[in-house]
């Protein structure tokens, strides 16, 4: 077999986030420490718990793709598709120049977290008023978590492995890290991998305020997303996706492309505990931690970055913190950690993807962004978690963590490529 | 009233296959010459049954090929 130590390196990215529709928007947004939150304006969000979100503002999807495509899939798929473009055309490639053997071995593996929610609860209204008889045939296979990877693969003909992980708010990790493993075992060459959600809808809105996860804080929606704060009551709903191109080293380097970052691996595991609510002592968080150091070669003193899961919840954003504590020891204080959802909401199934960005960026800058919003300190979170302003420091190797409702935790490793 | 139905037709078909309405012409074949796939066909004669408040049978709705046919079914049975 071709082996696993195959080195897989990041060539093209992709990203539509609330701080902006591109990687360089969006980065300029982190280190500036600036907000995408506010109150809904896609919808009328009169009579909800919660009233405000991080949404994607200035969208049009026909500003992007072809008109009957961008009416023929859900948001999500929308968003996945122009972040996909966004990553092939980054990574300098032309599909439609390029030799279908050479397509035949690029895979894509995109998630969601949740799907196709505009679509149910649309076609679910058709269904309860008019029955079968109008349930459209594009029901199910625009509701379907896997066909933004599909819809991927046919617009650029990429023929390699093609699914879409599905693990909550793990997906975008998930996602990378089982593209990076599939090349690394020879199933394909490179992919084009991520992770999409479009969950600012009434009934996403209701869904996550109704389990109390949301910040209720309506009367100031840009100090809302405060993770590791003292008074932090929530987080904040995002919507966006991010999307990496990712090849073998080997083929990088043959066609001459820019090479942003390595992924040195990805440690996953589950905390085997409860629905929603985090183990509090960090248990499963430190195992995928270990295992992402492992499967990385890493000790962890190596670490200099942590982009945190952060999602500024009482419990999360503490137990997240003992588990830094008991992996890293004293390392744990020397080491920055941040959480950009403090900035973007957190984008559910594309928060893994957005946020492995923003670290490979970290690494490519040598600038940590910042956690904003903060005012007092908890006296359980008590890390340097970069607090309001971006940091300069030497960056080499950073983890990014992501971890889902259902216990799901993945931590990614990621380091600066050096010639 | 029959060109009433055409243009009802035609602007549903328009709408779903995102075609120019200039290619919507009477011998148009929805699956040949509109790039509708058997998805859009089927989602094409939902619309006609619910714009003209009727029900089409699948084996009817087979015969339905062209724009034409579309028009001269409704124009039949609507």
């Amino acid at each position: 077999m071709a082996g696993t130590s195959r080195r897989v390196v990041v060539t093209g990215m992709g990203a539509l986030t609330p701080l902006g529709l591109s990687v360089d928007e969006y980065w300029d947004g982190l280190v500036a420490g600036t907000s995408g939150a506010a109150t809904i304006e896609s919808f009328d969000p009169e009579g909800l718990r919660v009233t405000f979100a991080c949404e994607l503002d200035g969208f049009d999807p026909e500003d992007h793709l072809p008109a009957k495509q961008a009416r023929r899939v859900d948001p999500f798929s929308q968003y996945a598709l122009v972040t996909a473009d966004q990553a092939v055309k980054d990574a300098g490639l032309d599909p439609e120049a390029m030799a279908q053997d050479e397509k035949d071995r690029i895979g894509v593996v995109y998630g969601t977290g949740i799907g196709g929610i505009k679509t149910f609860r649309d076609q679910a209204e058709e269904f309860i008023e008019g029955g079968e008889k109008r349930t459209s045939p594009f029901f199910i296979p625009t509701l379907i978590p896997d066909i933004a990877a599909g819809q991927i693969a046919m617009a650029h003909g990429f023929r390699g492995p093609n699914h879409a992980m599905v693990s909550a708010c793990a997906t975008g990790n998930h996602n990378i890290g089982d593209a990076c493993r599939m090349i690394q075992e020879g199933d394909m060459d490179a992919a084009l991998c991520g992770g999409t959600d479009a969950c600012v809808t009434r009934l996403g809105i209701a869904g996550f305020a109704s389990m109390r996860a949301l910040s209720t804080r309506n009367d100031d929606p840009a100090r809302a997303s405060r993770p590791f704060e003292a008074h932090r009551d929530g987080f904040v709903m995002g919507e966006g996706a991010g999307a990496l191109f990712i090849e073998t080293l080997e083929r990088a380097r043959a066609r001459g492309a820019h090479i942003y970052a390595e992924i040195e691996g990805i440690g996953m595991s589950a905390d085997a505990h409860h629905l929603t609510a985090p183990d509090p002592e960090g248990g499963g968080v430190c195992l995928a931690l270990n295992r992402a150091l492992d499967n990385a070669g890493l000790a962890p003193t190596d670490v200099d970055y942590i982009n945190a899961h952060g999602t500024s919840t009482p419990l999360g954003d503490e137990a997240e913190t003992q588990a830094l504590k008991k992996v890293f020891d004293d390392h744990a204080y020397d080491l920055n950690v941040s959480s950009t959802k403090s900035m973007t909401g957190h984008l559910l199934g594309a928060a893994g993807a957005i946020e492995a960005i923003a670290t490979i960026q970290a690494l490519r800058h040598d600038v940590v962004p910042p956690t904003i919003n903060f005012e007092e300190a908890d006296p359980a979170c008590d890390l340097d978690y970069t607090f309001n302003e971006a940091e300069e420091r030497p960056v080499n190797v950073a983890l990014s963590n992501a971890f889902g409702f259902g216990g799901h935790n993945t931590s990614l490793a990621l380091r600066a490529y050096d010639e | 009233m029959a060109s009433d139905i055409e243009e009802t037709v035609k602007s549903i078909v328009v709408d779903k296959l995102g075609v120019d309405e200039a290619d919507v012409a009477s011998d148009a074949s929805f699956t040949n010459d509109l790039g509708a796939d058997s998805l859009d066909t089927v989602e094409l004669i939902m619309e006609f049954e619910k714009e003209f408040d009727l029900t089409i049978p699948d084996e009817e709705a087979e015969e339905i090929a062209t724009v034409g046919d579309a028009v001269g079914y409704l124009e039949e049975k609507a």
